[in-house]
């Protein structure tokens, strides 16, 4: 069985633990990470409208390698704190459409809520992982990064 | 004849600044371009004389400031603000955002807006990653900044150190007229950023930064100097780049001997096609206005400087700055601003420094040449900061130009 777990900042820790918990340790386990490229775009573009600059001081080209390296940093250390076996995959592209892409022919995908998180609701999800549940083509397990919020947060009935 | 060979040259000119061919400098044609307007008398030998004392200054400012930046990020000024950030930040990406806003407005003001996108972005994004917390909000708070935080002081960007002696202002009365401004953008930055990116900034920090680095004490130290130095030669009448010259030169003087820099790459810091790139582009430009544009754009711009006027000159200049690029625009429109006087060119400063974050890589030409080379074909990128430039552009806009007004009311800009 084939479990892809999204990796993503600051709600990672809580996927590495589904798959502790819900997984048995023969389990092939997939850490995947996408890289959006639009941060290192908005550096290129940024000296583009600089006009008259030499092109070697782009700073865009600085930003993709940091965000190489942080991608690479972020999966061994999740990898690190799961302790088994597993496989780390970067991707770069449009995330939501990567995960998808990633998650065809898995048995699994394990990812995080990642919205407004003090009450239960649609909000808990933002807009890549809306689209990441809505578009699933395998089973989706989606997690609290957080303690859930009480039951009483749900909204009224209208 | 004149008429149109100067506007040939001048369309010569910024088509080879967006499309770089060949990666070759922009001064490759803007010089030679220069030369022949002076030559079929597009501009006048006199003129052409004129306008390259009066901006010699200018560049040579320009040039220090440049110098100053990098010998400071020699000294790892830039990298301690990171450290800065990260600690201020205690894990929480809203208050990382913060502290972004904090650095790089004043990295912006003081260093000009190239120190922020070329020295700083990279920084912020490192102490993004190294928090475990997302990057985009914080890189993006750079790119807005680099733009909306270069109103404050003449070196904050170059436009305005083009338009200082159109302005007639002292160093320091520019920079209390602008104080106001300043935080308008910036706070309406601000309070759009935190709403845009309310998720990315919901989550909390999964790592910790707690590396020890000492500050940079010399190199702040001299750019407090440098500072001061600012305001001391303003009021005894001297032109404050000798302050920013001192400040670098004393930078250098300590980072050669320690090997933190070399003389090469002092002068590569200083960019000297880019000045020549500038001066070139000026005597260009000026051709152009003496022969026609100055009479068909005048209609175009208010000529007293109530409110309402100077809400329209400053979107005027907006709309020029996304068309072509800010530099072009503002050597355009100040000599048509500067006979109403100083509200109207500050009112041209606030459209061409806020104006390109309506744009995508600062304007419109770059970003359509930039989509036929498909250096980047991801359009959900560009619709979010497009949507993120209209929603903060024309809002940070209008509160600047009103905090303008009412800083000249309050100061008492509209009299001589």
């Amino acid at each position: 069985m084939t479990v892809v777990t999204w990796i993503v900042e600051a709600t990672w820790p809580a996927c590495v633990e589904a798959v502790r918990r819900y997984t048995t340790p023969d389990t092939d386990v997939v850490l995947l990470h996408v890289t959006d490229p639009d941060v290192a775009d908005v550096a290129h573009g940024a000296y583009a409208g600089l006009l008259g600059r030499r092109p070697r001081r782009d700073p865009g080209g600085q930003v993709e390698s940091l965000a190489s390296a942080a991608a690479h940093n972020l999966l061994d250390e999740a990898a690190a704190r799961l302790g088994r076996r597993c496989t780390n995959v970067e991707r770069t592209g449009r995330v939501e459409r990567e995960v998808v892409g990633a998650a065809g022919g898995a048995e699994l995908l394990i990812l995080a809520r990642d919205g407004e998180l003090g009450h239960l609701g649609p909000g808990s999800l933002g807009h890549a992982t809306r689209f990441i549940v809505d578009h699933a083509p395998c089973p989706v397990l989606l997690v609290w990064p957080v303690p859930p919020p009480a039951i009483d947060t749900l909204p009224t009935h209208p | 004849m004149a008429e149109s060979c100067s506007v040939v040259l001048l369309i010569a000119v910024l088509a080879w600044a967006v499309i770089r061919p060949f990666g070759w400098p922009e001064a490759v044609i803007a010089v030679p371009a220069a030369g022949v307007a002076a030559l079929i008398g597009a501009i006048t030998v006199a003129d052409t004389a004129s306008e390259l004392s009066k901006l010699a200054p200018v560049v040579g400012f320009l040039a220090a400031v440049l110098v100053l930046a990098q010998l400071c990020a020699a000294e790892g000024l830039f990298d301690w603000c990171g450290v800065w950030m990260a600690r201020v930040a205690h894990g929480r990406p809203g208050r990382l955002l913060l502290g972004v806003f904090a650095v790089a407005s004043l990295v912006t003001a003081v260093f000009s807006l190239d120190a922020t996108i070329v020295l700083l972005t990279p920084v912020v994004f490192a102490t993004a990653a190294r928090l475990g917390v997302r990057a985009r909000p914080h890189v993006y708070a750079c790119a807005h900044l680099s733009n909306t935080a270069s109103l404050l002081l003449p070196v904050s960007n170059l436009t305005n150190l083009l338009a200082f002696g159109a302005v007639g202002f002292s160093f320091v009365r520019f920079a209390s007229v602008m104080t106001l401004p300043w935080i308008a953008g910036i706070a309406v930055e601000y309070f759009v950023f935190r709403r845009y990116f309310a998720t990315d900034l919901s989550l909390a920090a999964s790592a910790s930064d707690a590396r020890p680095v000492a500050p940079p004490c010399f190199a702040i130290a001299t750019v407090a100097a440098t500072l001061a130095g600012f305001v001391i030669t303003s009021a005894v009448g001297v032109n404050p780049a000798w302050a920013a010259a001192a400040g670098a030169l004393v930078l250098a003087l300590r980072a050669l001997p320690r090997r933190r820099t070399t003389l090469l790459g002092i002068v590569s810091a200083a960019d000297l096609p880019f000045l020549a790139f500038v001066l070139a582009l000026a005597v260009v430009v000026r051709a152009v206005i003496d022969n026609g544009l100055d009479a068909a754009l005048r209609g175009w711009l208010p000529h007293n400087t109530t409110l309402a006027a100077l809400l329209t000159i400053a979107a005027v200049a907006a709309v020029l700055a996304n068309v072509i690029n800010n530099l072009p625009a503002v050597l355009v429109l100040l000599p048509l601003t500067a006979p109403a006087g100083a509200p109207a060119v500050l009112a041209v400063l606030i459209g061409v420094n806020i104006g390109p974050n309506l744009t995508y890589a600062g304007s419109l030409a770059t970003l359509l040449w930039r989509r036929i080379l498909r250096r980047h074909n991801h359009a959900a990128g560009l619709a979010d900061f497009t949507v993120l430039g209209l929603l903060t552009m024309p809002a940070a806009l209008v509160a600047a130009v009103v905090a303008l007004w009412l800083s000249l009311h309050v100061l008492g800009g509209y009299g001589p």
